[in-house]
Formats: C-alpha cells, structure tokens, sequence
C-alpha cells in the first residue's frame, strides 16, 4: 500500500555510537524504536520526525539527515532563508541585521527572512478561521512533527488541520518567483537553502504532503552552520539593511508565539511532543472549548528548542527577547511583497494507518485477541530488557512475527526453570538395567 | 476463550480526575490497531469517556467492561455509586448535579448523557437509588 518514499523520514541511527540502552524507545511517542542485537532500530513508517530520541540518547546515537554546508555550490544564485529560531543562538549579535549579514557572507546571494513569510501565513490564518466557523478548533501546520503524528495517532483529527503552506515553503516560493522574474534567472539555477532547527523539517522538503515538490533544495540544520556565522560575525562592521520581518514573525520561534501574531483570544499554546499528545486526545474527547486556534509544537519551548539548535532553549528564548524588542521599536510595516499567491495546499495528508495489526479486520481481531492473551501472561514492569518500550508493545510484536515469548527475560527465566526442573526429574530416573526398585517387580 | 470477540476490562478509579479517561484512551489504541474508521473510533471514544468521567464524579469509580465483535463495540460502564433517581431528567441537556469544585475543573456542564446518546447507535441506562449505575454504549463498527 506504502512505497518506501513515502516513509522517508530525517532521523537516522548511528549504529557506531549505539550502545542498545533503553533510553530512546520509553520517550518515543509512536513506539517505533526497538532494541534488536544491541542495537536501536527506527520502525520507519512510524517515526514522524519529532526528533525526541535525538533528545534523549546520552550517546548522541540519533541523528538528522540534512544537507551538508557545500551542497550551495551546485546552484549558481544562492538564497539563504533562515528559520526564526536562528535568531536565539548567538550571544554577542547585536541585531537580527548582524546575524543575517554573516550569514549571507557565508557565500549566499540573497537571504530571505522565514519569519517575513511567517507574517503571510498569519495573515492567511486569520482570513481561514474567520470564514468559517465549521471547523473547531483548527491545528497548526507549522510543524510537520505534529501533523505526522495526527497522521498516525489522530486521524479523526486530520480535517482540523489548517492546510495552509508553512512558512518556510511561502519563503521560498516567494524568492525563486521573484529572483526568476527581475534578474532573468531561471528557476533551476536558483538553489534556496533553509536553515532548520529540526529533522520534521527536513522530511517536510524531501518528502513533502502539502505539495508536490519543495521550492527548498537543500535544509541545513542551524547546528551545522552555526560556527560559520559566529565566526562572520565578528567581522561584521556595518551590517547591511536585511531585516523585513515584524515582531510578528520572529516571534514564531517560540510557543505561542504564532499565536500571538493572530490577535485573538481564542488560543490554546502547547509544547513538547507529549504534551502536545495529552491536548489532541482531548480535542478528540470533545473537552476543548472556547478555542478556535490550537498551536502545537513538538518541541519544548518551541523551534527554539529545536533539536538541531545550539544554544540551549531558555537561554536562547531571553535572546529572541532582545530581538523581538528591537522589532517592535522599528515597527515594520505589514505590506511586502509576494502575499498574494494563495497558499492553500495542493496535495493533502491522509491516515496512515501504520498501528493497524492486519489489512483484513477479522485477522486483525485474531491477532488483537492473541495479543491480549500473551500480554496478560507478561509480568506488566515495561523494563524494556526486551527491546520494547513496554510489555504491550512486545506483545504485539510477538503477534507481528517480529518477536518471541522468551525475549522477556522473566518469561525466559520461568522457562529455564522448567526445564531444570524437567531435568531433576530425568535425573531421578535410572536406566531399566541399572534399576533395583524395577529389578523387584515394582 | 478464543471466539473471536475480544474483552477488555479497566477499572475506574474514584476521584481521580487525572485518570479519568484512560480506559477511553486504551480502547481507543486497540481500534487504532483493528484498523476501524476513525470516525467510529471518535463516536466510540467520546461516548465512553463521557460515561467514565460520570463513573468518577457522580459514580464514586467502578469498572469498564469492552466487548468487541465484528460488528460492534460495547462499552459497558458499572459503578456503585448513588444512582440516577430521574433518568429522563439527567438526560436532559445542561442538567447536572455537579459540585462547584467539579465545574471549576471544566466538568459538570450537563453535557456528559445527551453526548453519549448523541455519538453511540445504542444507549442503555439501568440504575437504581443507592445502588449504582450501569451505562451500555454500543457503536456500530
Ligand atoms: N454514574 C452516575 N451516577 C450517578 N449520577 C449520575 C451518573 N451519571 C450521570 N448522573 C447524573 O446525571 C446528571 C447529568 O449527567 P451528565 O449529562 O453527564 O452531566 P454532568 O456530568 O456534567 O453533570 C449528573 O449531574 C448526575 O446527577
Ligand atoms: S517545534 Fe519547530 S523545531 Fe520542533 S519539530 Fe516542530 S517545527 Fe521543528
Ligand atoms: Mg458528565
């Protein structure tokens, strides 16, 4: 039903550094990490990227697939278009101009604010949700970790999601139209480069739903080439005038922030990948009320606490803080160009029904039922000895044919015993010529 | 014990508003794993976590059991609480009894009953004063 392009996905093992602890799969929100022969194995059609187990691996076991820095040099005009939360990691910059000149003098062309394109989609938001009222409350898209993860987890909840192009695809739209229209340019000659604080992101360009292709060609992650901004940085004397986003826009980088940017009460805020979970089970329970706007981010703080970012989340929100001060004394004007290409997604998200046991439900029943009896058999600790995040989960994966009883150590052990016991009573028995008691008659 | 129908036993513990909802949830992960519609699986859940939280609030806890057939799920929802004296009443919308530290929490807007028989195909109340509550939810799959 699934080709393998369609679980493409950022996150990656590095079986080198490895070491098969059980750290990853308890925190994995989907359940698609096991342990087999010492090693993390990634369920690829489960995993939606949230980078979690990047996180969390003491090892720095996990990893993202970006593009490396060089990768500029196959395009002859170069545009940067750097994400929000970029603005949090350098200590000294002086302003977001600072920041964006250094990194232009990496060898870009051109650099284009995300967070001026985030100002469109808000825009864009605000005209979705006061047309219609029949949707409630409506989910953010800007983060493809959550949008996947409804995929898989809430489908139910797929028609709430706002299905408006993200804030890095408006960017680069917006440039590569614009580059080819006034400096004659064609398209495949322009390479427009993002700089993300994330694997979802990455996914979102090389495996795109809300589009056929990405007009990004290539993610470099903020982790990457943030060495060679600090050391532009330095040499920065005057700045060139490259800022063009409000406060509006940068503000994205944290939780709430897109949000805020929409002016309406109405809003419920939410970050990091579980709780984000416990929010979604209650919109799907009917328990959120008054809400007509639902942000939610997998990451704790938001992008700026993006797995792929350098400086640690709160520092990095105290910095933004400066920033988004500085917008708000400059007081951008609104207007700009390019906001009026509709922003609707061409293509679409559907349920992946990756949880499901069996294509035929009779056999799927079968299974469940099966499932459930072995499971009640487990001793129910979740240790994890097994490879899996919890009891359940071995328990299904016996019934996938992935597993077997005996990888529980406690099952394991219960069988040795019987077998040593099977032996002291073999042992006991003696060979009819050897066999006095027999010899008697008895 | 294998006849193709699958039971599912939760209990529900009194007073514990933070985990009111689990059974719900559970169940909801077993449907997600048969493959049922998501839609039914949203009917499902909603009608059976708005019978658990009554369980907790007005029920004082009890016990869920889940049956599920080729054709159906049946939630049935049995405390032994104070009972319904008026069922036709409770049933009304924006009826409730609820305390004042229950509304605050968000709960208690009278909506837990008409919402049970909005989402589910087939709705049973039994109860009877003093005794408890039986609620049966069934969805057709
Ligand atoms: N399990 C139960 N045990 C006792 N009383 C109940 C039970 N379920 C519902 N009720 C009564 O019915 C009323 C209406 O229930 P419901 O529609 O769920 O609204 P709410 O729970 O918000 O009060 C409750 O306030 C309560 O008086
Ligand atoms: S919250 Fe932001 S940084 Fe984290 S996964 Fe989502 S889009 Fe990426
Ligand atoms: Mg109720």
């Amino acid at each position: 039903m699934f080709d393998v392009e369609t679980y493409f996905h950022s996150v990656r093992l590095d079986e080198e550094r490895c070491k098969g602890c059980t750290n990853c799969i308890k925190r994995c929100p989907t359940e698609a990490i096991r342990v087999r022969k010492g090693k993390a194995r990634i369920i690829d059609e489960r995993c939606i990227d949230c980078g979690e187990c990047i996180r969390v691996c003491p090892y720095h076991a996990k990893k993202a697939i970006t593009d490396p820095c060089d990768i500029i040099s196959l395009y002859k005009y170069k545009v940067v278009i750097p994400a929000p939360s970029i603005y949090g990691q350098f200590k000294n910059a002086a302003s977001r101009n600072h920041i964006l000149t250094a990194l232009k003098a990496i060898g870009f062309d051109e650099v284009y604010e995300v967070a001026r394109a985030a100002e469109i989609v808000t825009n864009a938001t605000k005209e979705l949700i006061s047309a219609s009222a029949s949707i409630k409350p409506y989910i953010s898209s800007a983060c493809p970790a959550v949008v996947r993860l409804i995929q898989v987890r809430f489908p139910s909840l797929i028609d709430n999601i706002i299905k408006l192009e993200s804030p890095m695809e408006v960017a680069a739209r917006i440039v590569k139209k614009r580059i080819e229209a006034e400096l004659n340019i064609p398209q495949e000659d322009i390479g427009v480069f993002f700089i993300s604080p994330c694997a979802a992101k990455a996914t979102s360009v090389k495996a795109p739903y809300e589009t056929d292709k990405s007009f990004v060609d290539g993610v470099i992650s903020i982790k990457d080439i943030f060495l060679k901004v600090l050391n532009g940085l330095g040499r920065v004397k005057r700045p060139e005038e490259l800022e063009q986003a409000g406060l509006d826009g940068i503000r994205w980088a944290n939780s709430g922030g897109e949000s805020l940017a929409l002016g309406t009460d109405k809003f419920l805020a939410v970050d990091g990948i579980h709780n984000v979970i416990t929010i979604l089970e209650e919109i799907e329970n009917d328990r959120i009320e008054d809400v007509d706007f639902i942000e939610a981010l997998a990451c704790t703080g938001g992008c700026l606490g993006g797995p792929l970012t350098v400086e640690n989340v709160y520092v990095a929100k105290t910095r933004l803080k400066k920033f988004i001060d500085q917008a708000r004394d400059k007081d951008f004007s609104k207007h700009g160009q390019g906001g009026d290409d509709a922003l609707m997604w061409t293509g679409n998200v559907e349920y992946k029904p990756v949880m499901k046991l069996d294509k035929d439900f009779t056999k799927a029943m079968k299974k469940l039922e099966i499932l459930e009896t072995i499971n009640k058999d487990l001793p129910g600790l979740d240790c994890g000895a097994c490879g899996a995040p919890s009891c359940r989960a071995l328990a299904e994966d016996i019934v996938r044919g992935s597993a077997i009883e005996t990888d529980c150590i406690f099952k394991l052990r219960e069988k040795v015993r019987e077998l040593a016991v099977q032996m002291m009573e073999l042992e006991t028995k003696m060979p009819p010529v050897l066999d006095c008691e027999r010899k008697k008659g008895k | 014990m294998s006849d193709g129908i699958i039971r599912l036993k939760f209990d529900i513990l009194p007073n514990d508003m933070s985990a009111a909802g689990e059974a719900s949830s559970g169940v909801k992960k077993v449907l997600n794993q048969l493959g049922v519609e998501p839609q039914k699986i949203k009917k499902a859940a909603i009608a059976m976590y708005e019978a658990e939280i009554n369980a907790v609030i007005h029920g004082g806890g009890g016990i869920a059991e889940v049956v599920i057939d080729k054709e159906y799920i049946e939630v049935k929802i049995r405390d032994e609480g104070p009972g319904i004296a008026d069922i036709e009443l409770a049933m009304q919308e924006g009826y409730s009894t609820a305390s004042d530290e229950i509304r605050e929490m968000g709960f208690g807007a009278g909506m837990g009953l008409p919402n049970m028989k909005r989402y589910s195909d087939k709705l049973v109340i039994e109860s009877e004063v003093g005794k408890g509550t039986t609620v049966t939810i069934v969805v057709n799959l």
